[in-house]
């Protein structure tokens, strides 16, 4: 046992964290440190950087453009690419339909759409949540039938983020209404143009449109686009929300949201006193900060597990991740506010900002602060919820 | 970085895991705490054996060429099994303090004995208004043509009263909380006047009275560096036995939550109860990981960044074994603030460990004093 780093590793760290520094432009990371949103074109232009220099799909199979890298530098190529404020390679892409497709698809699938999905040529969408299948995502009632070389497929999908943006969707449909309900789903490519398909943007509280309601009506998708075998559908689904699982825990932004909210308490006067020079708000900044650092150790503890465990096996302790992970987000969130004070109130909508107009009275970010904190309580709802996570937990673990 | 386990950490693991599940069940240690000094002779002999009693000593002194990793272990399995044996006072604390606060000549004489289980050390530092600043130092120490003499009063000196050598501090210089001026001294133990008594965690400790005692031997006297690297390593070590006892009495809860059965179903079926479980879970791999931290930082040779770390794990670990704990008690109902069922007794120990060189919240005041825990 040897915790330290190697000089290599180190190396590989400083390489990665210079190249993200300096080949992404900084208008682009500015936004993401600041709390806003990065436009689709922004998205596309920083992963099209990263993918020319092999560094959008690290994560997939070597043949399919990823990397024959160690544990550790998967995790330093996660961290330095967050805390250098780097949007993530589109994640729909990326952790979700790509690594699906490089394991359970077809040749011709994986002709098709890695390489375009690794460049952003198409964007993906994720059609699995429905108004009646949240946490118990099985029970989803969208069915596709055969019919002839087609699916037709009919129903309805929610909390599709940026549909909007989206050219294919990959949907959970039920392809057997006679079966136990996970026996009875299948994985379905769908290009968005197909006629029969409407989406419906759903404005979050913070005032974001980043969700949409997806309704397929009598949607014609060839045949060839089930992905690996009909009714095994559940079983791609969980590899996938594994895969999300350990990429979730985002420990990456929370430290460049701590790096920033002590840049910001650094600045931040109450009467003549900074507010890092308050007791009380250095306490809870150190007391994230220790729980930031064990959830980091955490994670490479659990990413060194991987090469002793069976390949496409989702590791249980990723829920431990994602629980942690997700909370330790939104206590970023509440920090942040806890500097901004009563300056939290202004509503000032991100598209003013852009272009350049001067936001109210108050504290830098203070405009991104409170629409921060309400827009992050979906993460311990979304990708298999806490609750969920501790079911998994306390079934895999701690065999109950 | 690598978090697998070499073959000879392997090898240690197995024998010292094997010998708390021999040795230790909750019968065979109640035999241990009835026994006169409070635990078992004939256990010390046998870590002596199997050269536990030098793990983290060189070869040189009798010892095994281990550090810090090889000493987790150890802390684990003894976490695991509550194991009540001076090993904490004699190797950890007092084997430190010779390693990293005595001269040469002073650890050639006595570090080859401690390993051997022939002579029992414990650490006689404590004073009554010290709270958690560990530079506290009242005692004091003259020199005189007879040597130096110490004056003044330990107290919650861990194995103090069946220890043969003390390692006392006392100040040649400056106020009370100086860190400069502190020194450390070897006296024996039988030159002293000492109260012992047993401890919540069925362990024994003393109160000890320094009346103008003349100290055998000087091992520093400015040792305060000296002795903060052995404190810390010995944060790190109970980081580390708290795992070990977070992780069997989690593995005990779950047990009884599959046995015990209300409403016509085991408790186990009832998922707000499993939640509760996984919550400790949740908070022993959190630990776990700044236990492995704190092991890892206690070999840093910047005393500053290591003392942010050791407060850092210190302060995770507390707040972990509080929750675990308390949850344990818990969800096994009354059973487990029984004296005659295990639970409580894990309950118990965790307690005191995080009573133990500082407690949480006076951990994340050092961090939140130092401005930044990384």
């Amino acid at each position: 046992m040897d915790l330290s780093f190697t000089a290599e590793e180190r190396q590989f760290r400083e390489e990665l964290r210079d190249f993200f520094h300096t080949a992404i432009p900084d208008r682009i990371r500015r936004k993401l440190r600041e709390g806003l949103h990065p436009s689709k074109e922004e998205h596309v232009e920083a992963q099209r950087i990263l993918n020319a220099r092999g560094l959008a799909v690290p994560n997939w199979p070597v043949e399919w453009g990823g990397q024959d890298w160690t544990p550790v530098q998967h995790y330093f190529w996660q961290d330095e690419l967050q805390q250098a404020s780097v949007p993530f390679p589109v994640p729909f892409n990326c952790t979700m339909v790509g690594p699906v497709i490089a394991q359970f698809g077809s040749l011709a699938h994986k002709q098709r759409f890695l390489a375009r999905a690794a460049n952003v040529d198409d964007w993906w969408c994720q059609g699995f949540s429905e108004p009646g299948a949240g946490s118990d995502l099985a029970s989803l009632r969208t069915a596709a039938v055969l019919d002839g070389d087609h699916w037709v497929i009919n129903g309805q999908k929610t909390w599709t983020s940026y549909a909007q943006n989206a050219d294919w969707i990959f949907v959970l449909a039920r392809t057997d209404m006679t079966v136990k309900k996970q026996e009875g789903i299948s994985f379905i490519l769908v290009d968005m143009k197909t006629p029969g398909i409407t989406w419906r943007p759903i404005q979050t509280i913070d005032g974001g449109r980043e969700v949409n309601e997806v309704f397929f009506d009598n949607v014609r998708v060839p045949a060839e686009n089930l992905v690996g075998q009909v009714n095994k559908g559940w079983d791609y689904a969980k590899f996938l929300l594994g895969n999300e699982r350990t990429g979730i825990a985002r420990i990456g932004i929370s430290k460049a949201r701590m790096k920033r909210i002590r840049e910001l308490a650094e600045q931040e006067l109450d009467g003549d006193r900074r507010l890092i020079d308050d007791p009380v708000f250095r306490k809870k900044l150190v007391s994230v900060e220790i729980e930031l650092k064990a959830l980091e150790m955490t994670q490479l503890r659990v990413v060194a597990q991987e090469r002793h465990l069976e390949k496409g096996k989702p590791n249980p302790m990723s829920s431990v991740l994602k629980i942690k992970g997700s909370e330790l987000q939104q206590a970023t969130t509440e920090l942040m506010m806890d500097v901004m004070g009563p300056y939290i109130a202004p509503f000032f909508e991100e598209h003013d900002l852009e272009f350049g107009n001067e936001p109210p009275v108050g504290p830098p970010d203070a405009a991104t602060a409170a629409p921060m904190y309400f827009n992050m309580r979906k993460v311990s709802i979304y990708g298999g919820s806490n609750e969920i996570q501790r079911n998994i937990l306390a079934k895999a673990v701690l065999g109950f | 970085m690598d978090f697998d386990f070499s073959e000879d950490q392997r090898l240690l693991k197995d024998s010292v895991d094997r010998l708390v599940l021999d040795t230790y069940d909750f019968e065979q240690r109640k035999t241990y705490i009835a026994a006169p000094d409070g635990w078992s002779r004939e256990n010390w002999a046998r870590y002596a054996e199997l050269g536990l009693l030098g793990v983290n000593f060189s070869e040189d002194h009798g010892g095994f060429g281990g550090g810090g990793a090889e000493m987790m272990l150890v802390a684990e399995a003894f976490g695991r099994g509550l194991v009540i044996e001076p090993y904490y006072a004699s190797v950890v604390l007092s084997g430190g303090l010779l390693r990293h606060a005595a001269t040469a000549p002073i650890q050639d004489a006595y570090l080859p004995g401690v390993a051997a289980g022939e002579t029992l050390f414990a650490f006689a530092h404590h004073e009554r208004h010290a709270r958690y600043v560990a530079h506290h130092v009242g005692t004091t120490a003259t020199a005189t043509a007879a040597g130096w003499v110490l004056t003044g009063e330990k107290s919650l000196v861990l194995h103090g009263d069946s220890a043969d050598k003390l390692l006392v501090t006392a100040r040649v210089a400056g106020g009370v909380r100086d860190t400069g001026g502190i020194g450390l001294f070897l006296v024996d133990a039988n030159a002293v006047t000492k109260r012992g008594y047993a401890t919540q965690d069925s362990m024994r400790a003393a109160d000890i009275s320094l009346d103008g005692v003349v100290a055998e031997a000087v091992l520093g006297l400015d040792a305060w560096p000296g002795i903060a690297r052995a404190l810390d390593e010995a944060s790190a070590f109970l980081c580390a036995e708290a795992v070990g006892a977070m992780e069997e009495l989690l593995a005990i809860t779950v047990d009884y939550m599959k046995t015990r059965k209300q409403f016509g179903r085991a408790i186990a079926e009832f998922q707000v109860l499993q939640h509760r479980a996984v919550d400790m879970k949740v908070q022993i791999e959190l630990a776990r990981s700044m236990a492995m931290y704190a092991t890892m930082m206690a070999a840093e040779d910047d005393a500053d960044m290591r003392a942010r770390a050791i407060s850092a794990a210190k302060v995770q670990v507390g707040r972990s074994l509080r929750l675990v704990g308390q949850e344990a008690v818990q969800l096994h109902g009354g059973i487990a603030v029984t004296m005659e069922y295990k639970a409580g007794h894990y309950f118990k120990r965790l307690t005191l460990i995080e009573k133990s060189l500082g407690d949480t919240e006076a951990h994340l005041e050092r961090l939140a004093a130092m401005g930044t825990a990384f």
